[in-house]
């Protein structure tokens, strides 16, 4: 028995740095996507769209598209009043909830909104169609900025609610009022996370099939939760759950902006039962720029309070979250996140926040990777080199000083959460070594008197990860997972998250094999298809295997008892070890087979007593809490004193995930996730004009990294279990990005210290430094 | 992204070619890389597309009577690899490497490109300062023009209806005699240049013998910087006549650069195009 555990323990899987499974299909072009999927009599649906941020539609005739050759039909929002609303799944206090029709009916509100849908033979003549379709809009004036939105006189963005105020909300804990009265000193900063757009390479895509005989409707959707979809889409329109179908095929990037339900999905199912044929609707990229979801969209006012010596004693908030024209499905939630995690890593013991949630002409922000976490992190940490300035104390030495301690945990935050676990100073210390932080500096100091602009900047963030309980979730907060033996011996795991990109195909794969002490090869894992996966909730907020991976787990758990007991029976002894995919007896040394067990468990000729036949367990796994990843990112810049532009000369990322299933999938995701936030620092940024125009309505205009842009990463990590689940994982989905973007606007300005540079907004662009070095720091 | 209806023509001989563009209506496809964009977008809706991609004959470089001949269908990429250009006119191979990316640089033309005449584009600021000129064919004859001739203004040449980019010229640099460079500070989502500066230089006694600055992204149209190339009488004037470069010009400004800083980067990058061009003298 000791040398089977020596075995499986040298042939564990989980740890091990292993190659997708789902890449073959991907990298050899055979994946299929929403587009790739053909039906016959297939239509296609083109949309409509308003080119004004607000206008009244005076009037709208559709008879010349109904005229062209090949258009089948044309839908308008009168045609649609039967169709429910497009959900917004957040609930917080008096928020005032607009009506959100899936085709405008009598007024636009933003740029893109959908007005008329054409459905023709083939896309082509979809899209000739539309044009033929006479709109007469009334413009009214519109806003596009959160901050204008809010001043007296603005136009509201609906006129049921003059001051576009969706809702207010506050929150405090401890005594923030004292806190600043007996501050030492107190700095106050007023903060950016501007308007980004989230840029899947996938645009998003439907296909709706309508069998009226059988009165069901299946729906592909490239989404990040189908079993959402399909509770809340057959509410829409009015169907039972379980004739709707909701099929996830691969998903090209999601990144939060297909954790939604939106119009189209409803509309193409009204489209396919109204005509009897199924449709196919494929989002353009400048569609999708204009009406997915944007994310971020903060302006935040900071104030910290601390002491003479460094120690921090409040924080203070107001943020002002632009929310766009409509509530998508978690928009006016998203906020909220950012003031639960304002505190970031430190003792805060007194904070206080104020959200402002406002209307305007634009496309509704919703969850961007992070989600509000970045936002918070980008906040905190900027306050915290800022307080540094102010003290003239090392930004490092201050972190050092105000982190929450290795033996405080579980902590309770002043925002009422509690953190799982940490050793918050074990992976800046890590980072600090890994530039040789000293030397560094010193370096720096050199180079800053030959005339060059190097910067060091840090970044310390925590994030709040793994949602999570479901009191806490505006859906459920557990997951689910079905693993079945099959009579062979094949493993499938089937799991209600639904990855699409994380990996966890491998992951789950890993977990499953270690548990079963299978080959790898003989576990698939199945996911995204609400005709064959149990009910689950999805992949979001970094949930995919701190939650989903759990119910498998337990799953797991539930099968090994049972084949246990079918291994008494076939060995015919109460002391037997199941191990290595073998039931061995202890006494006689006999052992059975997996497979074997399998097919007697299906076979049925004897039954273990009190047991059914068949290898099948379904778990759905409920976390007491949330897990809290945190980390440290360590930048050094230099800016170009000619010409503004910022080369990162180094990238040091030392993140702690909990445990680490698959070192190579974290790496790409602590890679792909520091991407995205240089794309906030140094990029990206969706702009509006004061007409509600999107400026930036192309990849042309919209700078999203590529790979000559980006500098080599080098990423370590510390490992501190979550005590939250038993594989003592934590979530890494978001963590890069959140990490990111501070710790590359501290290097910046710490580069531009010297000229008396206090803060920078993103995005860093280098017309914007070269200003500031211009001007000799004042901007 | 799905264009309007056109008829679509693919001509396999420049004869069959120019008499289907005879009447001036229809728009020539010479790679793509702008047309495309432009008709899915719906910006642009042509009745009739001439694509020259079958046409024989036009894909070529060699050098004859002292001069580089380039045919108006060379891709980037083969411009960017080629031994001769390299060799012979460094300068263009340098530019070439500069324009989007491989798959950009594999479908791309150089005749293309100058007949859409961006004002971003990068090959325009190398054939200025290469003194290039265009020869430009119709069914019944044809003409060549000095580049800067051939430039009229923002997406706008001298071509007539019915005629056609046959091959581009450029001044041949022999023994190394001559420095190059080509500097642009790249637009960061399109790539295309906010500001270009492409140069080449001659040395003698100590004293600046030949310069040609050629200039993109600054103005609506590429131009020759005929300021800076006489203020340049020696190597030490190089900041100083860099700084000369916006004289007189009315700059482009947009959401990526301003006109003051886009005039401020020409004078940087010239003045580094400058640098580079002089030390790479043989």
């Amino acid at each position: 028995m000791s040398m089977a555990t020596t075995v499986t323990k040298a042939e564990t899987l989980v740890g091990r740095r292993l190659r997708r499974k789902e890449d073959p299909r991907l990298i050899t072009g055979t994946a299929t996507y929403v587009d790739d999927i053909q039906m016959p009599g297939m239509h296609y649906a083109a949309i409509l769209r308003s080119p004004h941020a607000a206008a009244r539609i005076r009037s709208l005739n559709v008879q010349p598209a109904l005229d062209h050759p090949g258009v089948a039909a044309v839908f308008t929002g009168a045609d649609v009043a039967g169709v429910g609303p497009v959900p917004c799944g957040a609930s917080l206090p008096g928020l005032r909830v607009p009506a959100h029709s899936v085709l405008a009916r009598d007024r636009v509100y933003f740029v893109g909104h959908p007005v008329a849908v054409v459905v023709a033979t083939d896309r082509y003549v979809a899209a000739d169609a539309l044009d033929l379709i006479e709109v007469e809009y009334q413009p009214l004036p519109a806003v596009a900025n959160p901050e204008k939105a809010l001043e007296p006189g603005a136009p509201a963005v609906h006129p049921e609610w003059p001051d576009n105020l969706a809702f207010t909300y506050h929150q405090e804990g401890g005594e923030p009022d004292r806190a600043f009265a007996e501050a030492d000193v107190v700095v106050r900063q007023r903060i950016i996370s501007q308007r980004l757009i989230p840029t899947a390479m996938e645009t998003r895509g439907v296909v709706a099939d309508y069998r009226g005989a059988e009165k069901s409707l299946t729906i592909y959707s490239s989404t990040q939760i189908p079993h959402l979809m399909r509770s809340l889409v057959a509410q829409m329109l009015g169907l039972a759950e379980n004739r709707l179908r909701v099929i996830t095929p691969e998903v090209g990037g999601g990144f939060g902006s297909k954790l939604n339900v939106y119009a189209e999905e409803a509309l193409m199912g009204f489209v396919a039962m109204k005509i009897g044929k199924p449709v196919k609707w494929i989002e353009s990229r400048r569609e999708n720029f204009q009406c997915t979801i944007h994310g971020r969209g903060h302006v935040d006012y900071y104030e910290i309070a601390a002491r003479k010596d460094g120690a921090v004693l409040g924080l203070r908030l107001k943020l002002i979250q632009d929310l766009g024209a409509y509530h998508q499905l978690l928009t006016p939630a998203i906020p909220t996140l950012s003031v639960l995690m304002m505190p970031g890593l430190y003792k805060f013991r007194n904070v206080s926040a104020d959200i402002l949630g406002v209307f305007t002409n634009c496309v509704p922000t919703d969850a961007y990777r992070g989600a509000g976490r970045p936002e918070a992190t980008h906040g905190v940490e900027r306050m915290m080199d800022l307080l540094a300035a102010e003290l003239r104390m090392d930004p490092a030495e201050l972190r050092l000083l105000n982190f929450i301690g290795a033996d405080e945990f579980p902590y309770a935050t002043a925002t009422g959460l509690s953190y799982d676990s940490g050793n918050y100073a074990e992976p800046l210390k890590k980072a600090l070594d890994l530039v040789d932080y000293h030397r560094l500096r010193e370096q720096q100091q050199q180079a800053k008197a030959s005339g060059r602009l190097v910067g060091i900047g840090i970044s310390t963030y925590g994030e709040i990860c793994a949602f999570g309980p479901s009191p806490a979730t505006p859906a459920g907060g557990w997951e689910s997972a079905t693993v079945k033996i099959e009579p062979s011996g094949a493993v499938t795991v089937m799991t209600g998250a639904s990855p699409h990109g994380q990996g966890e195909e491998t992951t789950f794969a890993q977990i499953a094999a270690d548990e079963l002490g299978v080959p790898i090869e003989d576990v698939i894992v199945v996911h995204g298809d609400t005709a064959i996966v149990q009910y689950g909730i999805g992949t979001f907020g970094s949930r995919g295997t701190a939650v989903g991976g759990p119910a498998v787990y337990y799953a797991l758990q539930d099968l090994k008892a049972k084949i246990l007991k079918f291994g008494e029976l076939l060995l015919e002894s109460s002391d037997v070890t199941f191990s290595g995919g073998v039931c061995t007896c202890n006494r006689t040394g006999k052992t059975v087979t997996l497979a074997q067990i399998a097919a007697a468990s299906y076979r049925a000729m004897k039954l273990p007593p009190n047991t059914e036949p068949g290898l099948v367990a379904t778990h759905f796994w409920e976390p007491p809490n949330f897990a809290f990843p945190f980390g440290a990112h360590i930048v050094v810049s230099e800016v170009d004193p000619e010409t503004g532009q910022v080369e990162i000369k180094r990238y040091v990322a030392v993140d702690d995930c909990g445990k680490i299933i698959n070192p190579l999938l974290v790496d790409g995701q602590v890679h792909g996730g520091v991407v995205q936030g240089l794309g906030q620092a140094l990029f990206e940024q969706a702009v509006y004009d004061q007409d509600g125009q999107l400026v930036t309505g192309e990849l042309m205009d919209y700078a999203v990294p590529k790979a000559t842009m980006v500098p080599w990463i080098e990423s370590d990590h510390t490992t501190t279990p979550s005590p939250v689940n038993p594989l003592g994982v934590k979530g890494v989905g978001e963590a890069g990005t959140i990490g990111c973007s501070p710790a590359v606007v501290n290097s910046v300005v710490d580069a531009l210290g010297h000229l008396g540079v206090r803060h920078l907004d993103m995005p860093l662009t280098p017309e914007k430094l070269w200003k500031l070095i211009q001007a000799g720091g004042q901007a | 992204m799905i264009p309007q209806e056109f008829e679509y023509s693919a001509p396999t001989s420049l004869e069959e070619a120019l008499h289907l563009i005879s009447d001036g209506s229809a728009k020539v496809l010479a790679g793509g890389l702008s047309l495309i964009p432009l008709m899915k977008l719906r910006l642009a809706a042509p009745g009739h597309v001439v694509d020259l991609g079958r046409v024989p004959g036009l894909s070529y470089i060699r050098e004859e009577g002292g001069k580089l001949h380039i045919g108006a269908m060379t891709t980037h990429y083969q411009i960017e690899s080629s031994a001769l250009v390299h060799s012979r006119c460094p300068l263009l191979a340098e530019t070439a490497a500069h324009i989007g990316d491989v798959q950009v640089r594999n479908a791309g033309t150089i005749g293309g490109s100058v007949a859409h005449a961006d004002p971003a584009a990068d090959y325009p600021a190398a054939l200025l300062a290469l003194d290039a000129q265009v020869r430009l064919v119709t069914a019944s004859g044809e003409r060549t023009l000095p580049i800067q001739d051939f430039l009229v203004d923002t997406l706008t040449t001298a071509l007539e209806p019915g005629e056609l980019v046959a091959e581009v010229i450029v001044d041949v640099d022999v023994d190394g005699a001559t420095g190059f460079c080509y500097q642009k500070m790249a637009h960061a989502a399109s790539g295309f240049a906010i500001v270009g500066a492409a140069v080449r230089v001659r040395r003698s006694n100590g004293r600046v013998s030949f310069s040609r600055v050629g200039i993109t992204g600054l103005a609506p149209k590429a131009f020759r910087a005929t300021g800076v190339e006489s203020l340049l009488q020696t190597p030490d004037d190089v900041a100083s006549a860099a700084g000369a470069v916006a004289d007189g010009i009315e700059a482009n400004s947009d959401l990526a650069a301003s006109a003051e800083y886009r005039c401020q980067m020409a004078r940087v990058y010239t003045a580094r195009a400058l640098r580079q061009a002089l030390a790479r003298i043989a």
